[in-house]
């Protein structure tokens, strides 16, 4: 199976949910129009509103029904005949809760066949220096896979895959494409490139390689109150190679045709996912043994 | 049987001219593109005016805008008061003759006399602090009249150490050299091309004859910087004392960082409701 991938980084207008999702439609619009391959568009984490909101998550939040229908109404007027699925970040209110949110979409030329694939929510909620975000969203509680048009996939949305055991269990899971959004301010001026960007290639790379699967990424662009998020989204194949990448800080798109054929071939080369399967429930007991002795010493 | 050989890590050194040391062009083009982000963009100027103070920081400051906004769109203003330094008009004068930047020359003299003529007994720091809030005055009016933004200058070192007048250097709305140390600053500036005799000469806010910020201090910006890096990152100070720092100097900086919190902040209000400004009602500076 060929995916056709389209990765996109702008930076939106701060808390204004209309403008931005205008937006991200006059993106799919280019795509439509200009003929750029296209079967999945990814947009970054909280494209909808910016990612530093504090108390203004309130304001912006929306339910995925609103979005899905805001950009349905905006993608009738130029849909293509074929579905277009698109994969965008937003703070979501659910069920009287906040969250930041991520949607799998497939929009269609016909308003009933729009529909909402998946919603993850985030589940590590990074809250130490300068993010704050427990105070303001809730957490998300699965890794899950879902199926697509084009096969089983996973979204993360940043801190997410900073963590090797969200990777694992999506990749245990069945994940063959991980679509992983993010929204990263840039720190570390010392080496050849944003410090954090460096940081970000070799995650991507590390859990593409390690699990043989397909990633991904699109991330914010733009500075909010100083702190400027680094772009330089990519794609990494399942050998952990970097297919194709966006330029630091500007908007821009950039687009690869992922081959899920190539995960047969990576994982051959590499059994990791194969070996983890068959020690899974060894290694389950030891998680199990670690978490009673975490509680038991959490209870002391 | 042989005996293999025995391979130790190297003592871990903390290298801190190494810790301070910047990829100088990636850092212009980040700061370049948060110029144009956070005038242009967010704000809609295009245009920056920037008190041009011959020294280094405001050098730097005037490169960048010049690249962000192009030099037709950047005002260097110098506001010499008396007793400054020729020198430092001098210095403004390269940059603005190497940029080919607008310019303006306010005395501010008589403003600044002006006022002190009722306060003839204001020492030396009243009369510094008069100076640098009446530039603040004239750039922001100078920045109304040609539709432009003031542009602050002030580096991290100084504003870890309160070393700025509260509402004067401090004022302008955008920043682009707040999170630079002092070193980092001459590092840029070496990149940036700005003449050596601005980045090599002692720093001084020229406010008081003969003064410069290292005297003032009582440390070099190379030290300080060092040992600010080491205790923002959280090391306590008998850590630091045995890395080879001079406890004395290590007690100096932590003094300055830690009785200046204040000037790093906006007025402390009185907190009434739950829903007070900034403790519980929290938006973004730029929500």
């Amino acid at each position: 199976m060929k995916i056709r991938v389209v990765s996109v980084q702008f930076k939106p207008r701060k808390g204004d949910v209309e403008h931005n999702l205008h937006r991200v439609a006059e993106v799919l619009r280019q795509v439509v129009e200009d003929g750029v391959p296209a079967d999945v568009v990814v947009f970054p984490e909280t494209i909808t509103s910016g990612y530093f909101l504090e108390g203004g998550v309130r304001e912006a939040a929306r339910t995925r029904e609103q979005i899905l229908e805001a950009l349905v109404r905006r993608y009738q007027p130029f849909a293509r005949p074929e579905p277009l699925d698109v994969v965008l970040g937003f703070y979501e209110l659910w069920h009287g809760k906040y969250y930041n949110s991520a949607l799998y979409l497939t929009l269609s030329a016909e308003p009933e066949s729009c529909r909402i694939v998946h919603t993850h929510r985030k589940f590590f909620l990074p809250t130490y220096g300068v993010f704050q975000e427990k105070r303001f969203v809730a957490r998300g509680r699965n890794i899950e896979v879902f199926p697509t048009r084009f096969g089983p996939a996973t979204v993360l949305i940043c801190e997410d895959v900073w963590h090797s055991i969200t990777g694992t269990i999506a990749a245990l899971k069945g994940a063959e494409v991980f679509y992983v959004i993010a929204a990263s301010p840039g720190r570390g001026f010392h080496g050849e490139n944003v410090g954090n960007v460096m940081k970000w290639q070799q995650i991507l790379c590390s859990v593409a390689e390690e699990h043989g699967v397909w990633v991904v990424n699109a991330s914010l662009v733009g500075f909010e109150g100083g702190k400027g998020f680094v772009g330089q989204s990519m794609v990494v194949n399942p050998f952990g190679q970097v297919v194709v990448s966006a330029p630091l800080m500007k908007e821009a798109m950039i687009t690869a045709t992922i081959d899920t054929e190539e995960i047969a071939i990576a994982r051959a080369n590499a059994p990791l996912l194969a070996d983890l399967e068959s020690g899974l429930a060894d290694l389950l007991i030891e998680m199990q043994e670690i978490a009673a002795e975490q509680h038991a010493r959490d209870r002391q | 049987m042989s005996k293999l050989e025995v391979i130790h890590a190297p003592e871990r050194t903390h290298d801190a001219e190494e810790l301070l040391r910047i990829n100088a062009p990636l850092v212009a083009e980040w700061l370049v593109e948060f110029l144009r982000d956070e005038m242009i963009r967010r704000r809609g100027f295009h245009r920056a005016v920037v008190g041009l103070s011959g020294g280094v920081d405001s050098s730097v400051t005037a490169f960048l805008c010049a690249r962000a906004l192009g030099a037709e769109n950047v005002w260097g203003i110098r506001m010499p008061y008396r007793t400054s330094s020729p020198e430092s008009l001098e210095h403004a004068q390269l940059v603005i003759d190497q940029l080919g930047i607008h310019s303006r020359t306010i005395d501010i003299t008589p403003a600044v006399d002006g006022y002190l003529q009722y306060e003839p007994d204001a020492d030396g720091r009243r009369r510094g602090n008069v100076m640098a809030r009446m530039r603040m005055i004239v750039l922001f009016d100078l920045s109304a009249k040609l539709n432009a933004l003031p542009v602050g200058t002030g580096n991290k070192t100084e504003r870890l150490f309160g070393y700025f007048t509260w509402h004067a250097d401090d004022s302008p709305p955008i920043n682009p050299l707040g999170d630079l140390f002092k070193t980092q600053v001459w590092q840029l500036a070496r990149y940036l091309g700005v003449p050596e005799v601005i980045v090599s000469k002692p720093a001084s806010a020229d406010l008081i004859v003969g003064q410069t910020d290292e005297d003032d201090l009582g440390i070099s910006y190379h030290l300080a910087d060092q040992i600010l890096y080491f205790l923002l990152r959280g090391y306590r100070v008998e850590q630091i004392e045995e890395m080879g720092y001079p406890p004395e100097k290590i007690l100096l900086v932590k003094g300055r960082l830690e009785s200046t919190h204040w000037k790093r902040h906006l007025p402390t209000t009185a907190m009434l409701s739950s829903t007070s400004i900034n403790d519980y009602y929290l938006r973004p500076v730029d929500y």
